[in-house]
This record gives structure tokens, C-alpha cells and sequence, in this order.
């Protein structure tokens, strides 16, 4: 596109400015209309249009006639798909720039990459929308005035940014896949976008692990998906119709697993390790046949290089079915900053109700309600309360 | 092309002094392989020497100086560069061949054209 507009314009200030422009120019409008079809075709025509706006306010101040501006005219055409995904990865790359804060990486790609409205974007990041159109519109500045280039880097800064592309479209998934609050059970857009930059992250960089692990943890989880929610209530993995899982899906991403864990064999990475657990999960036939051994070890090499509160709460949660609800129980109460968490409550509720002590499992469900949840969450939450006290 | 000032925060230093000759030596390192870059740029005296001024009540208050920098801080502004450089990248890549950034930090901020026309 660059190359194009320096050809027509003759100058390669003037093309470098007007294809910023444009990428800003995106950034502030794509989250209104959609991504559109051709990606790279609508910041082109933008491109031209800026390039030609600049040529005759310069044309204007120097009292020159500008023969050659006809020769700045779109070319319009198809435009090949990896040429899409070329802007897509791009777009990406530009969001995820290590000069902006995660907080604000996430927002943009929400909000650029995904589509959501400011109002959207600040209740799944749990920040007033007005504060999150000022931390949008100070970033689009910042992208502008600071000159974050619009481009996937080169293969010597690449494995540098990786894993900050990787954390932001993990959170997309996640976003998509469990909304913070609100009504939706689940944003499948959102989801399929975060798939969808997952497969060009991996045709990007097909030997990278740590991106194999993101991808098969991204299929494995999504295999399942048509299973966790019936008739808007939220269900427990072990209560789920199995036969509504994705084969494919499952197929795809356990031989990602695979591959992935081969290549990091003493360097266990964060993804990997999170989709070798799902693969367990996805594997078994039953809930009973589930490898609780497996995962749980796998939880154990996890904790090693991500030992966060929602982690050891996963491991506490598999020792609980691997050595008996009160090793699990014991495990759960170890862990400290979880007070605010509901699926903590949550499924210490679960086991304090298999150990008997029905008074406090209420207690622990009506914990989890008072926190936030998104509404299939709760109707689960209050259906399992219900369950737990005496018929009257 | 945008310009980036490189401002150089580290401990306190005096360059003046014959200790700081090593110092001085990766600096004129920085300075020639960045030779088609920079584009101005200063060394301080350290903050020993630093007035800070302020108009209290605003424009035609009265004028308070203090003797110091703005802030005491363990690290200070102890020099810049302006560097003129394609993009963030450009600039980030060499703010990290400046020998300050490997003691202290330099901080990258684009600088305002003025003449580049409304926008």
C-alpha cells in the first residue's frame, strides 16, 4: 500500500502520513462499522483520499498545478484473502505494542479488532465507559503522535512480542467465551475472532510453541463450548452432554498438544500447559474416566511458572477429585486473594455439599452470588442453592 | 520523519569529571554510530546546580525559585538527545544503545512539529 501511494504522490512523507492517518483513522472508525470485508482496500481508498487532501493544501500554498493528481486514483479490485490477513495480523501487532499497557493493549483489541462499543469494552475490562473512552482516545493519540508503525515485526524483534499478542488474544477468547457480567452467557464473535487471529498467529510463526499451545488451548476449550450452556444455565463440566463436543476440534487440538509439548520439553510453557489439561479433559469419555493423576500433575508444573490464585484454585479443584474433598477443600482454603472471586466461593461450595456441611455450602453459594457473575452463571449458582436447602 | 527526544534519567552525575571519562567513552560510541540521527541533544550539570521556578498566582504572580530540581528523585534528567527516527520502534531501538538506558532509563517522547501544517 506504502509502496503504491510513494509511487503516486511521489513522496515518501507525504504517503508515510497519509497511510498513518488512515490507520488512525481506523482505529477511531472500524470499531463503529465493522472491520470491513477488505480490510486492506479501505485504508488504501482512505490512504489515497488523505494523500490527495495533503497534495492540494500543498499544491494551494505553493500556487502549483498538480498535473499528476489524477494518477492518484484507487485501484480497486479484489483483494486476495492474505492480504486480509495480513491487515488483520497488522491491526494486531499495532493494538499489542509493548509501548502501550496491557490494559490498554486489550481495550484496543477489543474495541478495533473485535468490534465492541466503548460501552462493551469498558464492562468487560470492569471500567466505567467514560474512563475507557479516555484511555481509547489517549492511546489512538499516542499510536498517532508516537509513531507506533502499522506493520507485524521483523523475525529479530518477533519473539519479544509474541507474548504479549498471545496474552491479549487469549483475553479476547476468554472475554468471548465467559463474558465478565452482563446478560450473554457467552460473545461467540468474540470468540470466533480470537480463533481467527489464533490460526494467522500460527501460519505466522508455525514452529512456535507457546502460539501451538494458545491455538489448541483455543480449540479444546471451544470444542466444548456447545455443551456448557443449556437453556441459558450455566453446567458443570462433569454434568455436560459429552456428545456435543466437537470432535474436530478436539482432534486438532490434542495433536497441536502434541506437538507443542515436544517442543518445549524442559521449558514448560503457559499455554501448553493449559491446553494439555483441557486435552485430558476433552479425552475422557465420562467424567468418571477423566485422568484426575494427569491433570493434576499438570497443575503441579503450572503452579511452577504461573503460581496465580485462579491456578492453584484449578489444582485445588483437581486434588479434590485426585486425593478426596478434604485434601481439596484444605488446598482452597490455603489460597489468599480469592475473597472477591465468586468461582471460588463457588466450588468450595461444591465440596463443602460432598462433605455434608450443607449450612456452609449455602453460605459459600450465596457468597458467589453476591459477586459479579454473568447471567448463566447465575441462574446456576441460584439452582444449585436451591438444591442445597430443605424443600419447604 | 518524527523527532524523539531521549531524555537520559540516571543517578546524579557530574560529566565534567575525569571519573566519568569511561562513561564519556560509550557515550561517543552512541554518538557516531547514531551520527545520521541525531539531530541535538545536551549533557547536564548534575542538579546540584538546578534552579526551579515557578510564578506563583500564575501569569504575573510572583516569581519563587528553589534551589534543586523539579523533583528529588534517585534518578534524575541527566542529558537528552534528539533523535529523528521513522517510528516508535526506530527510536526505542536506539534509546536502548544509549549508555544511560543501561544504568538508569531514557524516556522517549515524539516531538511536536509545529511547522508540519494543521492536523
Amino acid at each position: 500500500m506504502l509502496a503504491a501511494l510513494v509511487r503516486t504522490t511521489g513522496s515518501l512523507a507525504i504517503a508515510e502520513d497519509a497511510v498513518q492517518d488512515a490507520i488512525v483513522t481506523a482505529l477511531e472508525v472500524w470499531p463503529r462499522t465493522q472491520v470491513p470485508d477488505e480490510p486492506r482496500a479501505w485504508l488504501t481508498v482512505t490512504a489515497r483520499r488523505r494523500a490527495i487532501d495533503v497534495l492540494r493544501r500543498e499544491a494551494a500554498r505553493g500556487g502549483k498545478e498538480l498535473a499528476a493528481m489524477a494518477a492518484v486514483e484507487p485501484d480497486d479490485g479484489p483483494v486476495p484473502e492474505y492480504v486480509v490477513h495480513d491487515d488483520l495480523l497488522r491491526l494486531l501487532f499495532t493494538c499489542c505494542h509493548p509501548a502501550l499497557s496491557l490494559e490498554t493493549q486489550v481495550a484496543l483489541a477489543l474495541r478495533t479488532l473485535c468490534g465492541l462499543s466503548v460501552a462493551e469494552t469498558g464492562r468487560a475490562l470492569l471500567v466505567p465507559e467514560a474512563t475507557m473512552a479516555k484511555r481509547l482516545t489517549r492511546a489512538r493519540q499516542k499510536i498517532a503522535v508516537a509513531g507506533i508503525p502499522y506493520r507485524v515485526p521483523d523475525a529479530a524483534e518477533l519473539p519479544d512480542r509474541i507474548r504479549g499478542v498471545a496474552a491479549t488474544v487469549y483475553l479476547l477468547f476468554n472475554e468471548g467465551y465467559s463474558p465478565a457480567d452482563g446478560d450473554a452467557p457467552e460473545r461467540r464473535d468474540l470468540a470466533a475472532q480470537a480463533l481467527r487471529l489464533c490460526r494467522l498467529l500460527r501460519e505466522l510463526l508455525p514452529d512456535e510453541a507457546s502460539i501451538m499451545g494458545l491455538l489448541a488451548l483455543v480449540l479444546l476449550t471451544e470444542a466444548r463450548r456447545p455443551a456448557r450452556i443449556d437453556a441459558d444455565r450455566f453446567v458443570l463440566m462433569a454434568d455436560q452432554d459429552r456428545s456435543l463436543w466437537d470432535a474436530s476440534l478436539i482432534r486438532e487440538g490434542v495433536l497441536l498438544v502434541g506437538l507443542a509439548l515436544q517442543r518445549t520439553p524442559d521449558s514448560p510453557d503457559l499455554y501448553v500447559l493449559q491446553a494439555a489439561i483441557a486435552a485430558c479433559h476433552c479425552l475422557a469419555a465420562t467424567a468418571g474416566d477423566t485422568d484426575w493423576v494427569a491433570i493434576t500433575s499438570w497443575y503441579d508444573v503450572l503452579v511452577r511458572i504461573a503460581d496465580t490464585p485462579v491456578v492453584r484454585l484449578n489444582r485445588a479443584v483437581a486434588l479434590a477429585e485426585r486425593d478426596g474433598t478434604v485434601a481439596g477443600l484444605a488446598a482452597m482454603d490455603e489460597i489468599d486473594g480469592l475473597d472477591s472471586y465468586a468461582l471460588w466461593h463457588a466450588a468450595r461450595a461444591e465440596l463443602l455439599l460432598r462433605e455434608g456441611l450443607k449450612h456452609e455450602a449455602v453460605a459459600a453459594f450465596e457468597a458467589a452470588l453476591e459477586l459479579p457473575v454473568n447471567a448463566a452463571q447465575r441462574e446456576h449458582l441460584r439452582a444449585r442453592l436451591a438444591e442445597c436447602r430443605p424443600a419447604s | 520523519m518524527p523527532q524523539y527526544a531521549a531524555l537520559i534519567y540516571n543517578a546524579d552525575l557530574d560529566w565534567t569529571q575525569p571519573e566519568q571519562a569511561h562513561i564519556m567513552g560509550d557515550y561517543n560510541e552512541f554518538g557516531e554510530a547514531a551520527a545520521a540521527l541525531i539531530r541535538g541533544g545536551a549533557a547536564l550539570y548534575p542538579t546540584s546546580t538546578a534552579t526551579t521556578v515557578t510564578v506563583n498566582g500564575g501569569k504575573g504572580g510572583d516569581v519563587v525559585t528553589t534551589d534543586g530540581p523539579f523533583a528529588e528523585t534517585k534518578e534524575v534528567l541527566t542529558g537528552f538527545y534528539l533523535l529523528e527516527c521513522a517510528d516508535l520502534d526506530e527510536a526505542v531501538k536506539w534509546a536502548a544503545k544509549i549508555p544511560g538506558a543501561w544504568t538508569g532509563r531514557v524516556e522517549v517522547r515524539p516531538v511536536i512539529d509545529f511547522g508540519a501544517g494543521a492536523s
